[in-house]
């Protein structure tokens, strides 16, 4: 088996994420999250629910681009909107902005809210999922752009947005992890300001900081994100995605 | 003894001739996904303008966003799916030309169910601490009654003048039938409504609807349904699975010439300068110009 890539150390990080979820929803967004996801499924995290991304709960475990082995239920956007003010969910989604507390951007860039510099998709459901149950981000590239002291809209919410906001927004309010092409981040310093988690292997914690637009907290030595194992290597490789579509998502 | 049932068949334009200027319309589907969009060109023709509009968006935000028919936008997000960004939707907003409403997606479902619950507003905890909160202003929290004390968001009802949806079949009673995966949230749509208004892809007799399909399949009932339009092909260019997918191709051509004044003028007066027959013409036409394009290369 060859050296790891820097898109498969990215995979398992994602995959990290999931560790022992049980049975909940797991909703990725991108290439990575969803091979990631896949492979908790396949590995440390056996009962999560998969969606086909249309309207089905699949079984098994299958390529990105191809079609689930079998499916296992119904679930409607109506149902997953259920599902998520019930808490049964951890999505993982790709930030326009993110900044040092967990706000995240996906609507707009600009500060005139009815006259944007550039529109984005819109908040779409981040606001909600933030609120009701764990979110995780992934970061494809990441910079100073993405990563900014301040982003321009909430559209899911940060831990200071919460606090703010009172206890109803802090009740279920989890951020949980960052994955970037860099490096992981959480929350799990006092404040809840970002913390550099772990590098993956070939960045310094001083790369990683010169492409963050805030400071990042730093508690002791940063250790290395650790590498896929043999079987995982396999299963990326060979099995969730034989086409290599997750180099092409880290291709800068 | 009176009619028992009544014949709500209506051709796109009729329908169209009972919306007015000012209206606040629904639009059923998600995204770029089944579509009222017969419906929505016939819109674009008419000289009906300052709507507010309700709607999981895609390119029917778009093209009413180009055709200037849109004064207030009340949306979560405007998607095309395979591609993230409606082009009409940007220019329009970046412009300032329309007034941006934006909501959780799940709180337009809220806001929805409200108005079909005939309920002012409904509980929720999304919002709480977003930006949708401070963009909108009027938007108001509530405290539980009970001993939890929760402070929750109002999310007010968001009723409407008329609703349109596209389903696969229907009868001409009203009675609407989505045989794809989801019938997302058309059904809500049509009961948030004073007037809901279906195109479906085939009417077909009330017996044969459920001949060789689940009852589950059959979300609209004719209570709520005002109009009921055959419209072959009516949700192109998105999806209307089963009967067909998404015109990836066609969606391209759209983006592409939504990106150059000349382009979409061109785009304008190839497919939106007739009427619903026209514009179904011109696109078999591109279609088998395209095939032997393809084939070529």
């Amino acid at each position: 088996m060859s050296e790891p890539t820097r898109a498969e150390v990215c995979v398992t990080a994602c995959a990290d994420t999931w560790i022992d979820a049980g049975e909940i929803l797991v909703s990725p967004f991108g290439t990575i999250p969803t091979v990631g996801a896949r492979l908790a499924r396949a590995t440390t995290a056996p009962q999560v629910l998969l969606s086909d991304g249309e309207a089905m709960l699949t079984t098994g475990i299958w390529p990105v681009g191809g079609e689930p082995e079998g499916y296992e239920g119904w679930i409607p956007f109506r149902t997953i909107f259920e599902m998520l003010w019930s808490g049964r969910r951890h999505v993982m989604m790709i930030p326009g902005q993110l900044d040092g507390f967990g706000n995240m951007n996906i609507s707009m860039i600009g500060s005139d809210y009815q006259q944007p510099k550039a529109q984005l998709i819109g908040v779409r459901g981040a606001p909600g999922n933030t609120v009701q149950h764990p979110t995780s981000y992934w970061v494809p590239r990441h910079s100073a752009r993405v990563m900014v002291s301040k982003v321009d809209r909430v559209c899911g919410v940060g831990y200071d947005s919460a606090a703010a906001a009172g206890p109803s927004a802090q009740r279920f309010h989890d951020i949980r992890r960052v994955v970037t092409d860099l490096a992981v981040l959480d929350f799990d310093t006092p404040d809840h300001a970002m913390r550099l988690a772990s590098v993956h292997p070939g960045v310094s914690v001083e790369q990683a900081q010169e492409a963050t637009g805030f400071q990042l907290q730093v508690t002791g030595e940063v250790p290395e994100t650790r590498l896929p194992n043999d079987e995982e290597l396999r299963l990326i490789r060979e099995v969730l995605d034989p086409e290599g579509l997750r180099e092409r998502e880290l291709a800068r | 003894m009176p009619p028992t049932t009544t014949d709500k068949q209506m051709t796109e334009d009729e329908v169209i001739a009972e919306l007015r200027s000012g209206m606040t319309i629904g639009i059923g589907g998600w995204g770029s996904r089944r579509k009222p969009m017969s419906l929505v060109r016939a819109i674009l023709r008419s000289d009906i303008s300052d709507l507010t509009i309700v709607a999981y968006g895609g390119p029917d935000v778009g093209l009413l966003c180009a055709a200037g028919k849109i004064k207030r936008l009340v949306y979560g997000f405007v998607s095309l799916d395979s591609i993230p960004l409606d082009p009409h939707f940007r220019a329009a907003r970046q412009a300032g030309r329309i007034e941006s409403v934006e909501y959780d997606e799940g709180m337009v479902y809220s806001g929805l169910y409200a108005a079909a619950c005939r309920l002012p507003f409904l509980p929720t905890r999304s919002g709480l601490g977003s930006g949708v909160m401070t963009s909108n202003p009027d938007l108001k929290t509530i405290k539980s009654p009970y001993a939890d004390g929760e402070e929750l968001v109002a999310m007010p009802a968001l009723k409407l003048d008329a609703a349109l949806v596209h389903q696969n079949r229907a009868d001409r009673l009203g009675n609407a039938q989505h045989l794809g995966p989801d019938v997302y949230f058309d059904d809500v749509f049509c009961a948030a409504a004073d007037r809901a208004y279906v195109s479906c892809e085939r009417i077909v007799e009330t017996d044969e609807l459920l001949a060789a399909a689940h009852p589950a399949t059959l979300r609209i009932s004719r209570a709520v349904v005002s109009g009921v339009v055959q419209a072959p092909n009516g949700a192109h260019f998105t999806s209307c699975v089963p009967d067909y997918g998404r015109d990836e191709r066609f969606q391209r051509e759209y983006v592409r010439a939504a990106a150059d004044p000349e382009a979409w003028a061109e785009f304008r007066a190839r497919y939106l300068s007739g009427d619903e027959a026209d514009y179904q013409a011109a696109v078999s036409a591109a279609g088998l110009v395209g095939g032997s394009v393809g084939g070529a290369a």
